[in-house]
């Protein structure tokens, strides 16, 4: 149950991010002046006739962070109440902490008419809200509690681990400079696609077009690096579903991502296409971080060991879990 | 003190700091403005002259469809509203800002009591451009039954963002330093901006039927005239005028 939540409060995560993809997408940030309030309404009794424009991007997305900090409220305490692995637990509440952070940083971005560091902040912030939300919901699988056993053991690849670590970390620096992109106004700085004023370089510079072009600089590299972690699962670890699916799905996501990227400047930004382009991007980043957290889970080999142990010793109440490690 | 109280204390401290620090513009110049020695119009009525002239667009303007205004089913009653940008009529510009950018010197004038109104209605900004003195009041009204959000986006003045969620709703504000234009913008209706000319003195104009403009009252003297156009930019030109003496100039825009 514990783990069918998390999905859930995994799955409103990535909701979260594409509605505020919506808002930034449509300029809708300041269509509400007033925060925590909305229009001077306790924003849970702000009537739905009044949800029109801009508002209705802005105020559901408020609706949807206060749902899921609710949720991960609910997670957390969850945890506390029935996680045995103390640093499951933790994880449990850093969300709680991000979670609350973010919705601090909404706020104030509001207040203080967006300005782009804090802007940046927020949206840089929900993709760890999201990763951790995922991490909790990958760590209290059956899954991962049995170690993929009926595989056989985990697989202790070094290379692999290296790999898919710095995957995920890159990934995570695009979606700063995407976001980075979005909150300066730079999504159209370079206007075509695939070449940048024609060309293969753009033939002249300002602040927006470089940190368009770090973008699209970005996604090579990201590609690239995808590319070398989802190779190496497929050419040594096939027969591992565990590791096989993620990689798989890594790669039909870069791809979605990619031509999501490009139909968003020949779109000229046309905000459905722009606000899936913010959630294929979060997606990608949680799948990897999947990939990367399966690759190294032999290094939780005494966790199982331990559970083994536990389970064997006190057979009569089934319990399976447990290592305060 | 307990511990906690203390750090509530000082949490409110750093508040107020904060709020001062950061508080400045509109109000604090308000209450300064409202101490000052009032100041009487220096200009003499026995030698004071006009500028006056139109503003006409040289070419074929951009064609101004009907705003989509599905977004929100009240704005939709009132009819197809176009975009102004691009109003013409017998040939002559509508909404350029037109004002003495130099030429005045120090001298000071006084402050009109009476504010200027913007106002919100039909899910368009009324007026569309307009100009005020600095120091001077500027009531915000929305007459719609639908909310807006009043968003003033200036770079010198101090930015600010209010709700409007009834009918009738008035909110005040004034400007503190020269800027020309301000932006306001209606974050709910995105279709919806005006701008504002903030200057220091009452001579200023928005081009109306014909594109014609006046600038009456001034002293004699040497001039510069710039007329700004929310898309096709600014033009100046000098201008000298003796006592009692009436000009007429003209700017004509390309598009």
């Amino acid at each position: 149950m514990l783990y069918l939540f998390a999905m859930l409060v995994a799955a409103f995560t990535g909701i979260l991010i594409f509605a505020g993809g919506l808002v930034t997408s449509t300029e809708s940030g300041l269509s509400v002046p007033d925060w925590p309030n909305t229009y001077g309404y306790f924003m849970f009794f702000f009537p739905l006739e009044k949800m029109v424009g801009g508002i209705r991007y802005e105020h559901t997305h408020r609706l949807i962070a206060s749902t899921v900090g609710f949720l991960i409220l609910v997670l957390a305490a969850w945890l506390w109440r029935a996680e045995t692995r103390r640093w499951v637990r933790r994880l449990g509440y850093l969300a709680l902490a991000a979670v609350i952070t973010q919705g601090v940083l909404g706020g104030i971005t509001v207040l203080w008419y967006l300005p782009d560091p804090i802007s940046i902040a927020h949206a840089s912030l929900a993709q760890i809200v999201f990763c951790l939300t995922m991490t909790i919901a990958l760590v209290t699988s059956p899954g991962w509690k049995r170690a993929y056993a009926t595989n056989g053991p985990a697989p202790d690849d070094l290379m692999l681990q290296r790999v898919a670590a710095v995957t995920t970390g890159l990934i995570y620096l695009q979606i700063v400079v995407g976001a980075t992109m979005r909150h300066t106004g730079a999504g159209l700085a370079i206007p075509d696609f695939p070449l940048m004023f024609g060309q293969l370089i753009p033939p002249h510079w300002d602040s927006k077009i470089a940190i368009h072009f770090a973008h699209r600089a970005g996604a090579l590299i990201v590609s690239l690096a995808i590319l070398a972690t989802t190779g190496h699962v497929l050419y040594h670890h096939r027969s591992r579903s565990e590791l096989r699916r993620p990689a798989l799905l890594l790669l039909a996501l870069l791809a979605t991502q990619v031509t999501l990227g490009a139909l968003t400047v020949l779109s000229k930004k046309e905000f459905i296409i722009n606000s899936l382009h913010v959630v294929t991007g979060a997606s990608v980043l949680v799948t990897s971080l999947v990939l990367t957290l399966r690759a190294h889970r032999a290094r939780f080999a005494s966790e199982v060991r331990r559970a083994d142990a536990s389970a064997s010793a006190d057979t009569r109440i089934g319990r399976l879990a447990g290592d305060h490690a | 003190m307990h511990p906690l109280l203390r750090l509530l204390a000082c949490v409110a401290l750093s508040m107020a700091v904060i709020g001062a620090a950061c508080g400045g513009g509109a109000s604090e110049e308000s209450t300064a403005a409202k101490t000052a020695a009032p100041v009487t119009n220096p200009v003499d009525p026995a030698t004071a002259s006009a500028i006056t002239g139109v503003v006409t667009l040289q070419g074929t303007p951009p064609s101004s469809p009907p705003i989509n205004m599905s977004s929100d089913p009240y704005c939709m009653k009132p009819g197809a509203a176009t975009t102004p940008a691009f109003v013409v009529s017998d040939g002559g510009l509508e909404n350029v800002f037109v004002y003495v950018k130099d030429g005045l010197g120090t001298v000071k004038f006084p402050v009109p009591t009476k504010p200027v109104v913007l106002d919100q209605k039909g899910c368009t900004y009324d007026p569309h451009v307009f100009g005020i003195q600095v120091g001077q009041s500027l009531d915000i009204v929305n007459s719609d039954e639908t909310l807006h959000n009043v968003h003033a986006l200036p770079k010198a003045n101090r930015e600010f963002n209010r709700g409007q969620g009834l009918k009738g709703i008035k909110s005040t504000t004034t400007f503190t330093v020269p800027e020309v234009m301000v932006p306001f913008k209606c974050d709910v209706h995105k279709w919806m901006n005006a701008w504002v000319g903030v200057v220091e003195h009452p001579f200023y104009a928005v081009s109306g039927k014909a594109g014609a403009f006046a600038l009456a009252g001034l002293p004699p003297g040497t001039y510069t005239i710039e007329a700004w156009h929310e898309k096709l930019g600014v033009q100046t030109q000098q201008v000298t005028i003796g006592a009692k003496e009436s000009k007429n100039i003209s700017f004509i825009f390309k598009v």
